[in-house]
């Protein structure tokens, strides 16, 4: 049988998660479609039809589906899984908080964010914040997964799927989005970048994120921070990396100023080179980094500002 | 308006967590047990809106081993006003934890329940999601800011991208993230309070909810760990390696 994926996109872009996702779901199975649900979003299935290995993409355009939130989301779900067998999709903001809903409505018991597919019905996922790691089989008919992204490399794009039109579903009229504020950046995605540079409480205040933001320019890197970072005002919530913020795993993680909570280390321990800078040579960040600097943060960042 | 609570039994979060050499699970022994972070978080937003004249009760529920009577006397303490332990021996699966939830809201009627967005033993993040699709609720998750208006509630929450603002429809069941308060210790006198309050105990039995876990845990193994790295002695250096060594940049 099926595996339907849920899109996750802003209606004019796809985000890469969904490729990613896609290639957790081929290692599931071969058919394999995914939904795109929005508001004028027909070039985001556009995009999606493109990536190797769909068979199909499902186009359902509502102003309810503009914010993909979970109470609409869910009631167009739960009746098209009669003809899939697996619902994917990836554990960002959004899959998180749509995929349980969705769940109950099938009354199926979800595999939360699994790292990596062992069998068609078998996976590995972390718990504890990746300080063990579960293999977990489902007895059940249909299954709900989200997928870590950082996890699965994404899907290449060259493939010319059909799309196909889906009517739009009920209106629970449960939820009524008001607005939202964005942080606007040209940095790459934080969850996707290939160089992260992340701030802690060492950095002592929001002025001096300015520090990490330049040498982020010159690397092309996006700027994240710890929770202390965050709970202390520096920088806002969509900066954190943790545990319960985003999963972040770049060629580059340079930690500045953090010293290494497990919470953290749960965000960014499956980073390729992770970097150390912290004046505390006790620091636990110091133990799973690849090179670590024992020195005063504001002495470092200049120096790495004008050596790059 | 009534609020119901739940609150989960976790390892302590500052305690470092061993996997049993057999690879049957965490060891559990002799190890500190708390209220799962996020669910203090819960509790404390709870006793806010009763503080503001909002609501009128707060009940804690805890589904768990009977030593789960001990997170629902934090919550006391802190300040909701009576508990419901239900009993469970094992581990029980969200969903199976949401039917309970959804049988104790049938019997209770509250207008909001506040939980924590996950529980960090499992980190699951499904209960509150799961629990307002049973009941056909709206759901507020990751809340980071609630405030009640006219029967309607205008709830803040954390996205990928910063933050979304929604109104949703009351009754509701809202999810904590860490930005929404910072909870209160319990003082003394209302630690001692507190064991004078009243909890009910229930069985899965006494809702009718099979809690047959629908997933097998085959193993749970330690992390590969990390190899050890080098300490560099200046940022030349650092800038050097990353270049040469590691070719990150």
């Amino acid at each position: 049988m099926a595996i339907l994926i849920l899109g996750e996109h802003d209606n004019s872009h796809l985000n890469e998660a969904t490729s990613r996702t896609l290639s957790a779901a081929l290692e599931i199975g071969n058919d394999v479609d995914i939904l795109i649900a929005g508001e004028d979003c027909a070039a985001v299935a556009g995009a999606a039809a493109k990536l190797n290995g769909v068979r199909k993409v499902l186009l359902c355009q509502s102003p309810l589906y503009a914010h993909m939130q979970a109470e609409n989301m869910a009631a167009l779900l739960s009746p098209l899984m009669a003809d899939y067998e697996t619902f994917v999709t990836a554990a960002t903001a959004n899959g998180k908080n749509i995929a349980p809903r969705l769940a109950a409505l099938l009354d199926i018991q979800q595999i939360s964010e699994i790292t990596t597919v062992l069998a068609r019905d078998t996976f590995e996922r972390p718990i504890y914040a990746g300080n063990a790691i579960q293999n977990v089989r489902s007895a059940q008919e249909k299954n709900v997964i989200t997928i870590r992204t950082t996890a699965f490399a994404p899907a290449e794009a060259g493939a010319d799927a059909p799309v196909e039109i889906l009517a739009v579903g009920e209106d629970t009229g449960l939820a009524r989005f008001v607005g939202e504020e964005l942080s606007q950046s040209d940095r790459p995605e934080l969850s996707s970048a290939k160089i992260v540079i992340s701030g802690g409480r060492g950095m002592g205040s929001a002025a001096n994120f300015d520090m990490l933001e330049r040498i982020a320019d010159k690397l092309g890197a996006a700027v994240g921070a710890s929770r202390a970072a965050v709970d202390a005002g520096y920088v806002s919530n969509e900066y954190q990396v943790g545990q319960t913020g985003k999963m972040v795993a770049p060629e580059l993680y340079i930690a500045v100023g953090i010293s290494g909570a497990i919470q953290h280390l749960a965000g960014m321990k499956e980073s390729r080179i992770i970097v150390a800078i912290n004046k505390d040579e006790d620091a636990p960040i110091f133990q799973i980094a690849d090179y670590g600097l024992v020195a005063d943060l504001f002495t470092v960042l200049p120096e790495l500002e004008e050596l790059l | 308006m009534k609020l119901l609570v739940p609150v989960k039994r976790v390892i302590d979060y500052k305690v470092n967590i061993r996997v049993a050499s057999d690879g049957s699970g965490v060891e559990l022994a002799n190890v500190k047990m708390s209220m799962n972070p996020f669910d203090e978080i819960a509790v404390e937003e709870a006793i806010r809106l009763r503080e503001a004249g909002l609501a009128s009760e707060i009940i804690a529920v805890s589904i768990g081993p009977a030593q789960a009577g001990e997170t629902i006397r934090t919550a006391l303490a802190m300040g909701a006003d009576r508990g419901i332990l239900v009993k469970c021996e094992g581990n029980v699966e969200p969903l199976g934890v949401a039917k309970i939830l959804q049988k104790i809201v049938a019997a209770e009627a509250p207008g909001l329940v506040i939980l924590g967005k996950q529980a960090i033993d499992d980190d699951c993040n499904q209960t509150g999601q799961m629990l307002a699709g049973l009941l056909g609720w709206a759901q507020g998750t990751f809340a980071s800011k609630l405030e009640l208006e006219d029967g309607a509630l205008k709830l803040t929450r954390e996205v990928d991208g910063g933050l979304q603002t929604l109104f949703l429809t009351l009754p509701a069941v809202i999810t904590t993230d860490l930005r929404l308060n910072e909870p209160r210790y319990a003082s003394l006198p209302n630690i001692m309070k507190a064991k004078r309050k009243p909890v009910d105990e229930k069985t899965p039995q006494d809702y009718g909810v099979d809690t047959t876990a629908r997933l097998e845990v085959l193993e749970t193994k330690q992390p590969e760990a990390r190899k050890a790295g080098i300490i560099v002695e200046n940022t030349a250096e650092l800038v050097e390696r990353l270049k040469n060594e590691a070719g990150v940049i």
